[in-house]
């Protein structure tokens, strides 16, 4: 081909793929679902709740600077550090995990788009209304104050707390929702969105990390989802689970706020340790020593964090062989945790150094965070525990790890990927300034609070007496506050002002190795120029050609010819090409169900539960309308050619299809709060010597066995239908699909109301007893759990009337038919637990 | 077998190691639990319970004594050296075996770890 013509073809097709791509303009910018604006707006948020909390923190520093003080009120003083708390972590530090996540993830694995750019749009308006509303209460005086654990019965008596601890509750529940919907995302995305050739032996670091702690956020925050539930059905219904004086135990609330909280503590290191993964390499222009390892570190961290709940929890009078369990595996997660740090420093010794803000931040989050693991060792020794907690020394520890280990590394990483973000550096010259200022400041804020705990100071006191020993050390703290405060607002000044008066940043500014830098700077709407096929840890370093390459259109997907958005999906471990996905364009829909679905949780806040019924429906119906416009598209044909001769399906089914995965995934976290709520039914078999309990007329109380019988053999036989509908619609019946449906919907009615009448009809009353109350939620969760089997199957009968289900396309029934083994394990057991355990006990 | 008899690596085997320490952990954890909340009172004797650690830890650190083999089998028994950076299917099933076997030594270790109380605790105080 000539080259003017060659190059007039180049036109056009970057020309349709802009179009293609393109970001609204006007009013319209913010129906965008781009991972490019999704990414920001999150990043953008949740970087100004972390200045809202900072402020809050400041408030705090200068209540207690000096003794006696009365510059807030203790009310005050106890919603700013409440909101302090919940905010840092629920509002800044998950959040803008997700949020970089979603905005990097793309770029490193040249991928136009994550699969479901829907659902991370909606994931971000959720995040936006139910920050807003959280963060909001306390300019109404109306915010949660009990410390962001939440400990009952402080928090479950509703005169005590007023209405903050119903906002902390279903503001954070709802903010759960999205952290669960960007995990699908990003665990998707990593699985099977990478560029062809791109094998699990040679993806980013950045990669492993988000898929671990993808991972672990599905089996970390959905306890807190299950206790969020029974806290919320104790505060508006009366039902004890925590009321030790009607069968309950506070405690229980403990366990399953930290099988929540300590992971989380790694779920939010770990990616942030991710970026120092990226950066040092860079900088030390080598590859990274140790890639194995780092798996190692991650993986293991993964699954360790798990085994350290009760650590928070040494000082409840839990045995002492539990306690050593924990102890042992909090002193073993410092093994993996070491291992990242001397992979980071023997890769910065045997590279070539180079001098630069990242690093500097890097290596001073590294100091920090070894200092803040070294007094972690310590507080994991359950009797050196004993005499720290609760006090300022564990304030120190726990800033020490998280400022060293996620604040600090994502600052390094904004330093870092600023430029590939928004096109410009920011400046060398403050950032050195920058940094001092936060370093000094940080260590002179929380070094001094290791001695105030050791010298007696509890945390949480709002204000207390002078020439105790604690003046001193507490104005320090105050002081280095400042100063710390004074870092980030110089940090703030620069990224918003400080780069508008700079030129842009040349391609690949720091030279790196990785994908994400391959784009021209400031990049198309489209992301990459075509698809490259990937054959090395560094690309960019191996293969110089590459980019060239890219531009010009030589790789992989260089058109939109149809004018639909694209991206490819390639196998989990090799990364070969298996077909070109359709992802949904812009659309309001995501923000408007996200309205709905946060009028449902704020609404229940101000007990309008009728009103918040009828937006919950509105919700549901907001969210099909989505779902049937935007996913399980059928294409216009069945393959199309992505370039270099290979030609992919357009439309696939099943294990191979992303919604399947995605249904899968979600599902595992919906596992993990049915397990919780098991939990919680069989710990209290543990703590009642008789149990069931006898009721009035001195007989064990339970819902019988004949309604749990039928619900079971009801919802045996609404899952046997699925099977069967399923099996008529790959036999191209669709007559015998839709009798199939119908004879589900109806089994799993007959089901749930059988369930649910086996409590009713034996009199158990969930507010006398928490026997009784952990029966009724069980069984109301598997209930729910059928009712929205029973949508889903309705939704695949309509599909299947209006032809968009039929024998060759059929998404639909597969990730319905997967709900369905879900339901039908949830049913299953909830009936054993609750009918049959009786009987063994 | 997850762990025994794999001809490939994949993301299963990687997580077979860590996971037989979660259930490891989480049947001491429980075991203890019920035997201290049930047993009646803080001066339980936890003898039958330390025996219990005892017979579930051996075959904990068994499996992964296996799963560590079939590891270094995938790896290669080291014949090639890391860094397993090759896109190729030898590389990436030597890169899978590597990390796994680390992933067995981490296990192995945590597992003793957390073993360990019940040596020297003998009852619910």
């Amino acid at each position: 081909m000539p080259d003017s013509e060659d190059a007039a073809r180049r036109k056009a097709q970057e020309a349709r793929l802009e179009k293609t791509w393109e970001t609204p303009s006007g009013w319209r910018y913010w129906s965008a679902v781009n991972n490019t604006e999704v990414g920001l707006w999150y990043t953008a948020t949740s970087f100004l709740f972390f200045l809202f909390a900072g402020a809050l923190a400041l408030l705090v520093r200068a209540q207690l600077a000096v003794p006696d003080n009365d510059l807030i009120s203790a009310s005050l003083y106890n919603q700013a550090f409440t909101l302090h708390g919940t905010a840092m972590m629920f509002l800044f530090a998950v959040p803008i995990f997700e949020a970089v996540a979603i905005l990097l993830l793309p770029t490193m694995l040249a991928a136009r788009d994550l699969p479901f750019p829907r659902l991370s749009a909606y994931g971000y308006w959720c995040f936006l209304i139910g920050g807003v509303f959280v963060m909001g209460s306390i300019f109404f005086n109306a915010a949660p104050d009990a410390g962001w654990f939440m400990y009952p019965p402080l928090t479950t008596d509703p005169k005590l707390t007023g209405i903050g601890a119903d906002i902390w509750l279903l503001g954070l529940s709802f903010i759960e929702v999205a952290s669960i919907a960007a995990a699908v995302e990003l665990i998707v995305g990593v699985l099977k969105c990478r560029p062809p050739g791109m094998r699990i032996n040679t993806m980013p670091l950045y990669c492993w990390y988000v898929l671990i702690v993808g991972g672990m956020i599905l089996f970390a925050f959905p306890p807190l989802i299950a206790g969020d539930i029974l806290f919320e059905l104790e505060r508006l219904a009366g039902w004890p689970f925590f009321d030790a004086s009607r069968g309950g135990d506070p405690v229980l609330w403990q366990h399953l706020f930290w099988i929540f909280g300590h992971p989380e503590v790694y779920i939010v290191f770990l990616p942030s340790i991710a970026l120092l993964a990226m950066i040092v390499p860079t900088f030390a222009r080598r590859p990274i020593i140790g890639y194995s390892w780092i798996v190692l570190a991650a993986v293991g961290t993964g699954f360790l964090s798990f085994g350290l709940w009760v650590h928070h929890m040494f000082t409840t009078g839990l045995p002492a062989i539990s306690l050593g369990f924990f102890s042992a595996a909090s002193e073993a997660v410092a093994i993996p945790t070491g291992v990242q740090i001397f992979v980071f420093v023997a890769t910065m010794l045997a590279g070539k150094m180079t001098r630069s803000t990242p690093m500097l931040f890097a290596a001073g989050a590294l100091a920090i965070f070894v200092f803040g693991g070294l007094t972690g060792v310590m507080v994991a020794i359950a009797p050196f525990d004993w005499q720290a907690h609760d006090s300022y020394f564990v304030v120190a520890h726990l800033h020490y790890v998280l400022i060293g280990g996620m604040v600090l590394p994502l600052f390094a990483g904004a330093y870092y990927y600023y430029p590939l973000i928004m096109a410009r550096k920011l400046s060398d010259r403050i950032g050195r300034l920058v940094f001092w200022l936060m370093f000094l400041g940080f260590n002179i804020a929380f070094f001094p609070m290791h001695f105030t705990g050791l010298r007696g100071m509890p945390r949480r006191v709002f204000t207390y007496p002078g020439g105790i020993g604690w003046d001193w050390l507490n104005l320090i703290s105050s002081a280095g506050a400042v100063l710390f405060a004074a870092g980030v607002l110089l940090f703030t000044w620069d990224a918003i002002w400080g780069i508008r008066r700079r030129a842009d940043s040349p391609r690949n500014p720091w030279g790196a190795g990785t994908l994400e830098w391959l784009n021209p700077i400031p990049g198309p709407d489209y992301g990459v120029r075509s698809v490259p096929a990937i054959a090395s840890r560094y690309p960019l370093w191996d293969d110089p050609e590459l980019p060239r390459r890219v531009d010009e259109g030589r790789e992989y997907l260089p058109d939109a010819e149809e004018g639909k958005r694209e991206t490819l999906v390639t196998s989990v471990l090799d990364a070969r090409p298996i077909q070109c996905l359709r992802v949904p364009g812009n659309s309001f829909m995501p923000m408007i169900a996200a309205v709905l679905t946060g009028a449902v949780f704020i609404l229940t806040t101000f007990h309008l539960y009728w009103t918040g019924l009828a937006f919950g429906v509105a919700a549901i119906l907001s969210i099909l309308a989505w779902l049937w416009r935007g996913t399980a598209m059928v294409p216009e044909k069945h393959e199309k050619d992505i370039g270099r001769g290979v030609r992919l399906p357009l439309y696939a089914s099943g294990i191979r299809s992303v919604g399947w995965w995605a249904m899968f995934i979600t599902m595992t976290g919906d596992m993990t709060a049915f397990a919780s709520l098991v939990f919680s039914y069989f710990y209290f078999w543990t703590i009642h010597p008789v149990f069931p309990p006898l009721d009035a007329a001195g007989l064990p109380m339970g819902p019988g066995l004949l309604w749990p019988g039928v619900a079971l053999l009801a919802a045996l036989g609404a899952w046997g239908a699925m099977l069967w509908a399923r099996a008529r619609n790959t036999a191209g019946q669709a007559g015998g699909l839709r009798l199939g449906l119908l004879a589900a919907v109806l089994l799993a009615l007959a089901s749930g109301g059988a369930m649910l009448m086996g409590p009713w009809a034996n009199g158990l009353e969930p507010t006398t007893h928490a026997y009784p109350a952990a029966v009724w939620v069980l069984l109301g969760w598997a209930a729910l759990h059928l009712a929205v089997g029973v949508i889903m199957t309705l939704y695949a009968l309509a599909r299947s009337l209006a032809g968009k289900l039929t024998r060759e396309h059929d998404i639909d029934i597969h990730n319905v038919v997967l709900y369905w083994h879900f339901a039908a394990i949830t049913a299953v057991v909830t009936l054993a637990t609750v009918a049959l355990f009786p009987l063994l006990a | 077998m997850l762990i025994h008899n794999r001809r490939h690596a994949n993301l299963w085997t990687l997580l077979a190691p860590p996971a037989i320490w979660a259930i490891h952990f989480l049947l001491c954890y429980v075991a203890a639990a019920i035997a201290c909340a049930k047993g009646g009172g803080p001066w339980v004797d936890l003898t039958t319970l330390r025996w219990v650690i005892l017979g579930i830890t051996i075959p904990a650190l068994g499996l992964i004594l296996v799963a560590g083999q079939q590891a270094r089998r995938h790896w290669g028994f080291g014949t090639d050296d890391p860094p397993h950076d090759q896109a190729t299917d030898e590389d990436r099933q030597h890169f899978l075996g590597y990390a796994t076997l680390l992933l067995c030594a981490l296990s192995f270790v945590s597992v003793i770890f957390v073993a360990m109380p019940a040596i020297t605790i003998a009852d619910c105080r």
